[in-house]
């Protein structure tokens, strides 16, 4: 039976590991390659690497990083942030990586996503939405928004229509992030999460608000996500990723438990 | 010298890698004398199966394989390398594959619309049969898969492993004589893909 999976982000700027609050104020806690490979020693299912600075600096993703982290890391990792076009797709995936993650590029070109799906595979290509609540109205059939920017740019598209839309263009799975919830530890967004994984025939990971065990129990029992996303809970050592597997695990989620 | 063949399907630095890790000399490669010198021989594959066959059928690496396999050097396909060692894959509308193995590779089909194709993440691999790449390795560990087809071997022989799938059990290994193929990726699966492929460095190719 196929398991559900954790997933910690490390969010790299300049080399280093970050964590801010809201995408604000970000403070530097680690080496990016140390980091991985300790998580995925600890038994995490996968790990994401998201340069958070190459898009604004308009610079390339870090591939020295990426390549170090591939010759110690023998689980799946995807790397996002700064991917421009096709060409740093394939730069990417070459440097080890297995997904590629894209965002506010899809937002802007999407056509991105079909050209990388057909040539890398639709397997490699992640889209990572960040969303924030609105409301219900006309525009927003779902009551969400999508935003990019890292949360500082509203765009006009309801986050369920883009979630399909994505996934008709060619998109492997979807990262559904709330900027409401990010950093606040209150738990995730299970509506438009569960929303999304209603919607959509391919996985969905939950991004924005974990806190505590409990909330990952909760988005994958109570949604369709089949991953769901942690950073803080572990960086900063407030728990261990088997502390939450275990956890999770004795509350009946499927795991993989022998790392 | 382990040969990692390349056939323009997708990341083989990864296979290559995991090798590093666990010390196995290797060369990532397409010429027919190299694959054939070296002492084993990996076809590993992401991408496509009709892309994959055209590739292997134009420039005679199918051919290559298929006299690594007679020659009894122990071979390892891994996902798209495993589908494509069937006579015939469902993919890309239909594409007839080298023939290896007796069997068809199909798409997963479910009527829960809520089953999401690929099957992406880790599943328990139960073993049917014992086999030398799974010394030390417990019947149901985690692997990692990637896949949206499986292979679907003619004879119960073939098969090596079983995965349950959102309620289809489908044949996650197969096996003949020298040629061991997975449907899933060790040089992605943590400790234990490790471990196979260590196992895999020190087979002989004999049951």
């Amino acid at each position: 039976m196929l398991n559900k999976r954790l997933i910690v982000c490390l969010d790299v700027r300049d080399k280093k590991v970050t964590k801010g609050i809201k995408f604000k104020g970000n403070v530097d806690i680690g080496d990016p390659v140390e980091m991985g490979s300790r998580y995925s020693a600890e038994g995490v299912d996968e790990l994401v690497f998201y340069d958070i600075t190459a898009s604004a600096e308009g610079r390339p993703i870090d591939l020295d990083m990426v390549r170090e982290v591939a010759s110690e890391v023998f689980i799946p990792f995807s790397v996002g942030g700064g991917i421009r076009n096709v060409q740093d797709m394939r730069n990417v995936l070459l440097a080890g990586a297995e997904k590629v993650s894209v965002n506010s590029l899809a937002v802007r070109t999407p056509h991105i996503i079909t050209e990388g799906a057909e040539l890398f595979g639709r397997q490699c290509v992640v889209v990572g939405m960040d969303v924030q609540h609105v409301g219900i109205s006309k525009e927003y059939p779902s009551g969400y928004q999508v935003v990019i920017h890292g949360g500082r740019t509203a765009v006009e598209k309801d986050a369920v229509e883009w979630a399909l839309e994505v996934e008709k263009l060619g998109a492997g799975e979807i990262c559904v992030n709330s900027i409401d919830a990010d950093g606040m530890k209150t738990g995730y967004e299970l509506t438009i999460t569960g929303m999304i994984a209603d919607a959509v025939t391919i996985p969905v990971i939950a991004s924005g608000g974990g806190g505590v065990p409990q909330h990952l129990t909760d988005v994958l029992t109570k949604t369709n996500a089949e991953a769901a996303l942690v950073a803080s809970m572990v960086h900063y050592g407030t728990y261990t990723c088997p502390q939450i597997k275990e956890e999770m695990h004795s509350h009946g989620v499927q795991l993989r438990m022998d790392w | 010298m382990i040969a990692v063949v390349d056939y323009k399907a997708g990341n083989l630095r990864s296979v290559q890698r995991a090798l590093e890790k666990i010390e196995v000399e290797s060369v990532v490669t397409h010429d027919p004398e190299t694959i054939l010198a070296a002492d084993h021989v990996i076809f590993p594959g992401v991408g496509a199966a009709g892309t994959a066959m055209k590739s292997l059928l134009e420039s005679g690496i199918g051919e290559v394989l298929k006299k690594c396999i007679d020659a009894g050097k122990p071979v390892l396909g891994i996902c798209l390398g495993t589908q494509i060692i069937m006579d015939h894959s469902e993919e890309d509308g239909g594409v007839d594959c080298l023939g290896i193995i007796k069997g068809n590779t199909i798409r997963f089909q479910f009527d829960d619309p809520n089953v999401t194709v690929p099957e992406m993440g880790w599943n328990q691999v139960n073993f049917s049969k014992e086999h030398p790449i799974f010394k030390g390795i417990e019947s149901g560990t985690n692997f990692y898969f990637v896949h949206s087809y499986y292979p679907s071997p003619a004879s119960e022989e073939s098969a090596l492993t079983e995965t349950e799938y959102a309620g289809l059990t489908f044949t996650s290994a197969l096996t003949a004589g020298n040629l061991v193929a997975t449907q899933f990726h060790p040089e992605k699966s943590g400790r234990h893909g490790l471990k196979l492929l260590k196992n895999f460095a020190d087979w002989d190719g004999r049951l």
